[in-house]
């Protein structure tokens, strides 16, 4: 039997078999490392992992964590989670069943020549311009993880100060036809 | 009623029905040991805290009932990681409490400060670092009902020294809702359908075979699995953790499964067409190369734990639930049962031709460990508790010892933590006072953790150890005898070096020695009339024995080697 990979953090390789976790928990201290030492004991992957609270009264927290599902069967992880006496509830969903969401927010450098070039790859992914000064724009898109995949390839070309994506945050389909990116 | 929180907490555990605390105090937990003074719950003052978490669950394994230990914070906290990780490995109830330096101090690197709940984490069921006073009896009754609930285990509560300090008023949670556990759903009624399908497997089977695990121990499943056994006739193995959930004295029990496991128990595993699994875990010392092991056998995996289900083996029908309901569900679904008549004389021959086998005492030669321990439990009231260590002399106890009652074996399975069994027994014996307690223990085993016998004494609990002392770490020994060519690396000790003798009588219990027979018998009927204080024998044994059967570490099952006296020509 192969022996996983230890979790050595989020990973940026590309999607293999990935599973969404979406994770109610306690809002309590210490939970997200439980579930972390939970996936790096256990030899099971994060692909990348988003933490909010789930209701007003801070009570619980939802975390949607993508996983791995080739570093170990997804019933073995959602078994060894349920476990945490901190998880309330996990609901998974497979890719094709799932609405997913993620936001990136990038920074470029731009001059003369490339500002148009930028403000156009942000009006072709329907991205939106959140910050500028005489040498660098912000911008920010909150699409399917495959348009920010898209936007990050094409910013590629530019000179980028930064750039950070949230993570996948993820809803069951409520149909079954292809929704609108 | 006001109370500091210290009052609380003590309050809290009598609340629970605790009778004894295994601990040692120190500068955070100091708040704590004031109210215990003009408590009804016995404190037992141990020589190091690893002792304390030890027979803490020595004293659960005995009993059934969770075991309590209390330490300060920093090194009190990390002597007592091994025990939980120990208790964690075996599905212990513990709840062990420690110190913590005050809440405004934690994160500054204070005075014995240490993250305790960051390092058990992985080796804890649950930890609480306790933030508030008023949440000390919620806490509290949260602990013990996540320890003693579902599948066992230890929990951990962190109390800083401010929170213990603290006033708070006293109250205590009426129902479960009190205890705020919105997560945590430990039981589950047993699913009818699986049991059908279960049955219907049975029905099928041509080559049952129950393999129990400690589960069914947990789940006080004996009597429901003797039932269940009888009526159907299947054959039963008990793993390490499930010696003594099933007579070892009775026909249909095949022994223990797994690297030093019965030929015929472990044959039977390999043969079987249905492993019918109650509260094992295909543990990788039963199963042998996973890819060789039991490969024509479907399986029913039954558990409290649903993590467990498709963990190592893949089951046919996975039915989660308590054992004993699993069991009365299926004694009751079970109406068929294959003709099984073949299975048994199959098993018979293996039974006959190769059980259980050691090398005859000669008279003159060095003491056989095997011999020594037959000779202890000849002279056993039926209901002696046996603890041991980790290694050879552990799987010599649990072969050559009948085990017929449920709680009368103690040992480190999952963990394997050399030096558990002195404190186990100390803390067996505490459960059960009225009960004769024998450590079978190594020389290695028993240097790790002896000095707690100063506890035994000091408190009177008077337990008897049977030092097998071959003057090696035996099973590393066996190990390079057999895989490195004889190449002994570091397994030496020396017989005489301590002399254990003297050093149980420094501790003021009763040395003993045999270097023959006829001493050994002497020594244990002396022994035996010693009930005041504990008592040391220092049995001299031959360094050569090892132990058999034993699957090789990488060999199926089918490799196993039998005793060399009844390999083939």
């Amino acid at each position: 039997m192969a022996v996983p990979e230890p979790f050595t953090g989020v990973t940026s390789s590309s999607p293999v078999r990935h599973h969404i976790l979406s994770v109610l928990v306690e809002n309590k201290a210490g939970v997200l490392a439980r579930i972390a030492g939970l996936f790096a004991r256990r030899g099971f992957n994060i692909y990348s992992l988003a933490v909010a609270p789930a209701d007003d009264s801070q009570r619980f927290s939802r975390i949607t964590i993508v996983v791995d599902a080739e570093s170990a069967p997804l019933d073995q992880i959602r078994g060894q989670l349920n476990k945490l006496i901190n998880v309330v509830e996990i609901k998974d969903l497979a890719p094709r069943e799932a609405l997913e969401r993620e936001l990136l927010l990038a920074t470029v450098e731009v001059d003369d020549e490339t500002r148009q070039a930028v403000l156009d790859a942000v009006a072709q992914a329907n991205a939106a311009i959140v910050d500028v000064n005489d040498t660098s724009v912000t911008l920010m898109l909150a699409g399917t993880p495959a348009a920010c995949d898209a936007l990050e390839r094409q910013l590629e070309a530019f000179a980028q100060i930064e750039l950070h994506r949230t993570g996948r945050v993820a809803l069951p389909r409520l149909s079954s036809e292809p929704t609108r990116n | 009623m006001q109370l500091t929180g210290a009052q609380a907490l003590i309050k809290s555990l009598e609340q629970m029905g605790v009778d004894t605390i295994f601990g040692l105090p120190g500068g955070a937990i100091l708040p704590v040991y004031d109210p215990l003074i003009d408590s009804s719950i016995r404190h037992i003052l141990v020589r190091h805290e690893q002792g304390a978490g030890h027979m803490a669950e020595g004293y659960a394994m005995a009993t059934g009932r969770p075991g309590v230990a209390m330490v300060t914070s920093g090194p009190g906290a990390t002597n007592i990681v091994t025990p939980i990780a120990n208790a964690h490995m075996d599905s212990t109830p513990l709840v062990v409490i420690t110190g913590q330096v005050p809440t405004a101090n934690i994160g500054t690197d204070a005075f014995q400060e240490c993250d305790i709940t960051g390092i058990t984490m992985g080796i804890t069921k649950h930890n609480f670092l306790v933030t508030s006073a008023q949440e000390i009896p919620r806490v509290v009754a949260a602990a013990f009902y996540i320890a003693t609930t579902g599948r066992p285990g230890p929990v951990l509560i962190d109390v800083p020294k401010d929170v213990t300090q603290a006033m708070m008023e006293w109250w205590w949670p009426e129902t479960i809702e009190d205890l705020d556990l919105p997560g945590y759903h430990p039981e589950s009624e047993v699913d009818a359908s699986l049991i059908e399908a279960a049955a219907s497997l049975i029905a099928a089977a041509e080559r049952p075979l129950l393999y129990v695990g400690g589960g069914v121990l947990k789940s006080r499943a004996s009597a429901e699995l003797l039932a269940f056994a009888e009526r159907t006739n299947i054959p039963v193995v008990t793993t390490l953790m499930a010696r003594g959930a099933f007579p070892d004295s009775h026909r249909l029990h095949l022994g223990m499964p797994g690297m030093h496991g019965m030929y015929a128990a472990v044959t039977a595993m390999q043969q079987s067409d249905l492993l019918i699994t109650l509260g094992a875990r295909f543990d990788d010392r039963v199963t042998g190369r996973l890819d060789g092991f039991a490969p024509h056998a479907k399986i029913i995996h039954a558990d409290i734990d649903a993590a467990e289900f498709n963990k190592i083996r893949q089951a046919d029908v996975a039915i989660r639930g308590q054992i004993k309901d699993t069991l009365i569900a299926l004694d009751a679904a079970t109406k068929h049962i294959g003709d099984i008549a073949p299975w048994w004389q199959t098993i018979d021959a293996w039974r006959d031709e190769f059980p259980l086998a050691y090398d005859p005492q000669d008279p003159a030669a060095q003491l056989r460990p095997q011999a020594i321990i037959e000779a202890i439990a000849a002279r056993s009231k039926p209901g002696t508790i046996v603890t041991s260590g980790v290694g050879q002399h552990q799987m010599w106890a649990a072969q050559h010892w009948q085990y017929e009652i449920p709680g009368t074996w103690i040992n480190s399975g999952g963990a394997g933590t050399m030096g558990f069994g002195v404190p186990a027994a100390i803390g067996a014996k505490v459960g059960h006072p009225d009960r004769t307690v024998w450590c079978i223990d190594g020389d290695g085993c028993f240097q790790m953790t002896a000095q707690e016998l100063v506890t035994a004494r000091a408190e009177g609990i008077p337990i008897k150890v049977a030092i097998l002392n071959n003057a090696y770490l035996g099973m590393v020994r066996q190990w390079q005898e057999m895989f490195y060519e004889e190449r002994y690396s570091e397994v030496y000790l020396s017989p005489d070096l301590p002399d254990y003798v003297k050093w149980a009588e420094s501790m003021g219990c009763v040395g003993l020695r045999a270097r023959t027979m006829e001493e050994a018998i002497a020594a244990i009927d002396l022994a035996n009339t010693i009930n005041d204080v504990p008592v040391v024998i220092d049995f001299r044994t031959d360094a050569s024995e090892k132990v058999f059967p034993m699957v090789p570490s990488g060999a199926t099952n089918d490799d196993i080697l039998v005793h060399p006296s009844q390999r083939g020509a």
